[in-house]
């Protein structure tokens, strides 16, 4: 594995974007890779795809599919060892709807039989029974969200979900964040996402790093980082990205959706 | 002998006939009111009152359907002009590009009762249309991630879609010939669909998006490509079926060896592909007791008729600079555009991207990080739309610079006032919006 020098190459691998890249979540490991180069950081930026062995990286982005590519996704991942002795290290990982439970101790396929996650993250997934998820999701962070390294809290959490499964989160992994908009992890406690260490998931796309790049920030610094000191990233110029930040939030409120127009958006016609 | 001017009442039995007056009057009020194009609506009360309404109207023309992500309204539109000879008969259409139930419902009701009609199909309908109307012909383009947050995914469309063929059979039942299916043999989606159909004619129309084949449907696999577009599992048998036709650049190669020059009235390969499809569904839909039938030299020839399909294509002048405007809605249509661009070899000509994201468009717009947009560093950028931002922020970190206008059309000009003068004929300015973007843009230019 890649030395967790600040000076030296830090690789960050989109995991499988043959199988869970339906979703444009292969955006959050450009984001990263982008926002490492910006800071004179020497990065490589892996597109994993899922026939060649996992290779070893610093930070690992898995992003959002179907329910078939999940099931061989996880059992490659399983199959392979690579990111369970890579987190093992301390390496960083982010997951995003089927990426993020597959992180977990079990999944549904689309008939509901329950399949092995990797075990990184303590939350379980279920098929929801209802309408499914879909549309902005904001959240905000806890006291128990992971903070910056000066101690702030994270920023509000926006993106946008598009999911069927409902996440519980157990007891040896912590939620994200509590549900302000949407449903997130949708298992009545309303709350979105989980972590723990240097694994985390949640159920935004947007991708979920262009649109929160304190978080981008957050991962990043915990990926150049050795042991548990994570130095503190130079600034960027994130106007563009706060402007969009700024515009989904307002869009929010003019629109929040009538009961209807949600029903609406599940119908063929 | 005497012509009768008004064609004959296409429908029997009271309901319909209730069906239809009520489209009409519906239709007719819709356009009036300028709620829309006056296609949808009324078509949707149609079916309410006879929910057998499409197929009563469709029992004694020759239909074609055609189907897949992308590509529908254009390959419908050379087919169209394929059949047309010029002669008796228009053949009906759903132009508007309404292609679920209601709009092939108004499509039909305009048109004489027999004859010929072709209907692009929205992919999760195909199966229901095809029950309805008992085509002649089914063509099958492509199948590709599409509005994430509005369509089943890409694999319960394919299994759909084979069941649908499957149920297909080898005699026709009633009159008329059994149904041919022309599907795009280097789609490996598609090809899994289609093998299910009792007739079929392959070809290979090329496969621009590979990224959402990449799992064997047979048997959960890996689907491998090579540079010829040649694909096949590397675990089962499952792989590209021989090909009765093929293109090669811009050569059309059939099975037996001749070669067809594909000159077409649109840009790009992928409409030269477009062009392929509709010229070999062409023939199974010819009257055959009309004489011999046109060769596919001349079958190409009418396609190439067709310089612009519902606006796409088309150039407008804007302040003495040509704007073409070009539509893109998910990640394999962008690709497909970039390649066009790149087709006119290295410009610095300014382009215009607008996205939206209402309900035609899917209202999440996280498809734009799928699409390489590196590919138009070095060209200069206007990005505007409801979901500019969006753009911006993936246009921030795709390192190519670009400046966001609000208004659409002040965003033309924007890219006007960053051309150079005009060569005679040749875009000064790209313009390429997704599906309400698009129809923005043209509604007030």
């Amino acid at each position: 594995m890649t030395s967790p020098d600040r000076n030296a190459a830090l690789t960050i691998a989109v995991v499988y974007p043959d199988l869970l890249g339906t979703y444009g979540d292969g955006g959050n490991g450009l984001v990263l890779a982008r926002r490492a180069a910006w800071r004179g950081i020497d990065v490589e930026l892996l597109q994993a795809d899922s026939d060649r062995p996992l290779p070893a990286a610093d930070l690992y982005c898995m992003g959002g599919g179907e329910d078939g590519p999940q099931v061989r996704a996880a059992t490659a991942l399983r199959d392979d060892g690579t990111l369970v002795a890579a987190v093992d290290r301390g390496a960083v990982v982010l997951g995003v709807c089927a990426g993020y439970q597959l992180l977990g101790r079990s999944f549904p396929d689309s008939a509901d039989r329950p399949h092995d996650g990797l075990g990184l993250l303590d939350i379980t997934t279920r098929k929801g029974s209802g309408t499914r998820a879909v549309g902005e999701l904001v959240g905000d962070v806890t006291g128990e969200s992971p903070s910056l390294p000066d101690g702030r809290p994270l920023p509000r959490l926006t993106g946008f979900e598009n999911h069927g499964g409902v996440t519980t989160v157990g007891a040896g992994s912590t939620p994200l964040a509590r549900v302000l908009r949407g449903v997130g992890n949708g298992g009545g406690d309303g709350t979105e996402g989980a972590w723990n260490g240097r694994v985390m998931g949640c159920y935004l796309h947007g991708p979920v790093l262009a649109r929160n790049t304190t978080l981008a920030d957050l991962l990043l610094g915990w990926a150049v980082s050795s042991g548990t000191s994570v130095e503190p990233l130079l600034p960027l110029d994130d106007s563009e990205e706060m402007a969009l930040r700024t515009e989904r939030l307002a869009a929010i409120e003019a629109h929040r959706p009538s009961g209807w127009v949600r029903r609406f958006r599940g119908l063929r016609l | 002998m005497t012509i009768s001017t008004r064609p004959p009442s296409p429908v029997s039995g009271a309901r319909a006939s209730v069906a239809v007056e009520a489209l009409q009057v519906v239709n007719w009020l819709s356009r009036i009111l300028r709620r829309g194009s006056g296609t949808v609506a009324g078509g949707r009360v149609g079916l309410a009152i006879d929910p057998g309404l499409l197929g009563t109207l469709a029992r004694h023309k020759r239909i074609a359907l055609v189907s897949g992500t992308n590509g529908k309204t254009t390959t419908t539109r050379m087919l169209v002009a394929a059949l047309s000879d010029g002669g008796d008969e228009p053949v009906a259409f759903n132009g508007t590009g309404a292609n679920m139930p209601a709009g092939h419902v108004s499509a039909l009701v305009g048109s004489p009762s027999t004859g010929a009609a072709v209907l692009e199909v929205d992919e999760g309908y195909l199966g229901a249309v095809i029950d309805a109307t008992s085509p002649r012909v089914v063509v099958l383009l492509n199948l590709s991630r599409d509005q994430l947050d509005r369509i089943a995914e890409v694999r319960m469309l394919v299994d759909r879609w084979r069941a649908a063929l499957g149920a297909l059979t080898v005699s026709s039942d009633g009159d008329g010939p059994p149904t041919v299916v022309v599907a795009n043999a280097d789609d490996p989606m598609v090809a899994w669909a289609a093998v299910a159909a009792p007739t079929v004619r392959w070809v290979g129309a090329g496969q621009v998006w590979q990224h959402d084949a990449v799992g064997c449907p047979a048997c959960g696999g890996r689907i491998v490509f090579d540079q010829t577009g040649a694909w096949a599992c590397d675990r089962c048998d499952f792989a590209r079926p021989a090909r009765h036709a093929w293109l090669e650049g811009s050569m059309l190669v059939l099975a037996d060896g001749s070669r067809h020059p594909v000159v077409i009235g649109l840009p790009g390969q992928f409409n030269r592909a477009n062009a392929a499809m509709a010229a070999m569904a062409a023939p199974f839909m010819l009257d055959t007791d009309r004489g011999a039938p046109p060769g596919v030299a001349d079958l190409m020839d009418r396609v190439g008729s067709v310089h612009q399909v519902a606006g796409r294509f088309s150039s407008i002048d804007r302040h003495g600079h040509t704007v073409r405007l070009l539509l893109a809605k998910n990640p394999a249509g962008w690709t497909a555009i970039f390649d066009l661009l790149d087709e006119a070899g290295p410009r610095a000509s300014p382009v215009v991207l607008s996205i939206n994201a209402r309900i035609a468009d899917g209202f999440d717009p996280s498809w734009l990080w799928d699409v390489p947009f590196e590919r138009l560093a070095g060209n200069p950028v206007v990005v505007t739309g409801d979901r500019r931002l969006d753009l911006a922020v993936r246009l921030h970190y795709a390192e190519v610079a670009h400046t966001v206008v609000d208004d659409p059309v002040a965003a033309v000009d924007r890219a006007v006032e960053m051309s150079r003068p005009a060569d005679a004929g040749v875009p000064s300015i790209d313009f390429v919006g997704n599906y309400t973007a698009f129809a923005d843009l043209r509604g007030r230019l």
